[in-house]
């Protein structure tokens, strides 16, 4: 059993000098100089700090400077020499390898097997979408879409831990923020104000178009949303943070994106569960090329670009200013 | 092949070089820029218009913002000059941080 020792008795042993002397208070030699701290470095007053922030910086500017330091010298050529090596030698096994690929359409290639077969010859009876990527991406493999879609609602939420201020801490920057958006960005910009007013519907409907349009023509939900995000931050741009707070805040954010994922999840869970157990699921697939056609397709690629236009949005707006 | 993808890919080997290349970062986001634009034309010459719309209104669009944000909050886009550079100012401010630190 071991006992503590006393302050006294263990200023006498070996380990108590060794353990001065790592926090740099001694010298480890029989007759000890005490270093004090305090003595070495004397605060006298701002201009001596100053002085001394300044001739720190010589000094590192001095070793960091490639004409003095040999060293360094040598290191940044044999880095960029091995640099241009690594990106030769990677190009060069990856273009040796792609010269392996079977080519294009050739019909013993190990990709075109049954699967991509059925996909063409059965996709428009089996999901009513003219568009068989869209077919593909949300009937065939829509669990992994609800995949994606979490993964982007999982990267806001992180996005949002990491950048949101604290509203206490808010007060001290708010002053250097605005000052620094009115060098950056002028508030009133009559050029882009104008050109925003054409603009902005216009992609907003062409977003839309995208996004309703996506199991009939190219596009889907993630172009569309991608399209729908871009067209508020060309707006939040334009006219400042005053006019799209009043219609897109965090809750918004929260119910849309709450709203979204679940719609999706049940949907999708319903079908499948349908589908697992041989049922019929009593979703009508409607003419192909009709727009209220090709059953859940379509309430999937709303829910998608709703939730991927939040997700641009979002992350503009924190990585801007922080907060909604 | 026709004769525009090979131009295409000319072009978009010459945006690969020069984004490593160039030493300003607003320039590098350009570049990076210009690079998805023509790499959603070649998607859309290898008739696949669904990844051209994704990757003009991501890859040009979105990203390229977000870049540029980022510049500005860490303060890389400088308005006077191309680089930031240790003035008076800053280090007094340092110095008045360390001595608040130590108080």
């Amino acid at each position: 059993m071991s006992r503590r020792k006393t302050d006294e008795e263990y200023s006498k042993t070996r380990a108590y000098k060794f353990f001065r002397w790592l926090k740099g208070q001694t010298d480890y030699t029989p007759d000890e100089t005490v270093m004090d701290m305090d003595l070495m470095i004397p605060i006298s007053d701002a201009t001596d700090t100053v002085e001394r922030m300044k001739d720190r910086q010589l000094n590192i500017d001095s070793v960091y400077d490639e004409n003095s330091n040999k060293m360094l010298r040598f290191f940044a050529v044999l880095y960029r020499v091995v640099a241009v090596m690594f990106c030769i030698v990677l190009a060069a096994l990856l273009v040796y390898n792609v010269s392996y690929l079977p080519p294009v359409g050739d019909p013993d290639r190990p990709t075109s097997n049954e699967v991509p077969a059925r996909y063409i010859e059965k996709g428009i009876e089996e999901t009513g979408a003219v568009n068989i990527v869209t077919g593909m991406i949300l009937d065939y493999r829509a669990f992994d879409t609800f995949g994606e879609s979490n993964v982007l609602f999982v990267a806001t939420i992180t996005v949002l831990v990491l950048l949101r201020l604290n509203k206490k801490n808010e007060r001290n920057s708010e002053s250097d923020d605005a000052a620094d958006d009115h060098i950056y960005e002028p508030g009133d910009d009559l050029i882009l104000q104008t050109v925003a007013k054409f603009l902005v519907p216009i992609i907003m409907v062409f977003g839309i178009y995208v996004i309703l349009n996506g199991h009939l023509s190219p596009g889907g939900g993630f172009s569309g949303g991608a399209i729908i995000g871009a067209g508020l931050i060309l707006y939040l741009n334009a006219f400042g943070f005053e006019k799209t707070e009043r219609f897109f805040t965090e809750k918004t954010y929260k119910w849309i994106s709450f709203f979204a994922l679940t719609t999706y999840c049940l949907c999708k869970a319903y079908s499948f569960f349908c589908g697992a157990n041989h049922l019929d699921s009593h979703i009508p697939l409607g003419t192909p090329g009709a727009i209220l056609s090709s059953g859940l397709i379509l309430i999937l690629n709303i829910c998608v670009g709703l939730v991927v236009a939040c997700t641009m949005y979002t992350f503009y707006v924190m990585f801007r200013k922080g907060d909604f | 092949m026709t004769t525009l993808q090979i131009i295409l890919l000319i072009f978009l080997l010459v945006c690969a070089i020069s984004v490593s290349v160039t030493k300003d970062l607003l320039n590098a986001i350009l570049i990076y820029m210009s690079f998805s634009l023509i790499m959603s034309i070649i998607w859309v010459t290898l008739q696949s218009p669904d990844l051209a719309i994704t990757e003009a209104a991501v890859g040009a669009g979105v990203t390229s913002v977000l870049f540029f944000v980022t510049l500005k909050k860490i303060h890389a886009i400088n308005i006077e000059k191309g680089t930031k550079e240790l003035s008076d100012t800053d280090i007094n401010t340092e110095a008045e941080d360390g001595l608040d630190e130590q108080a």
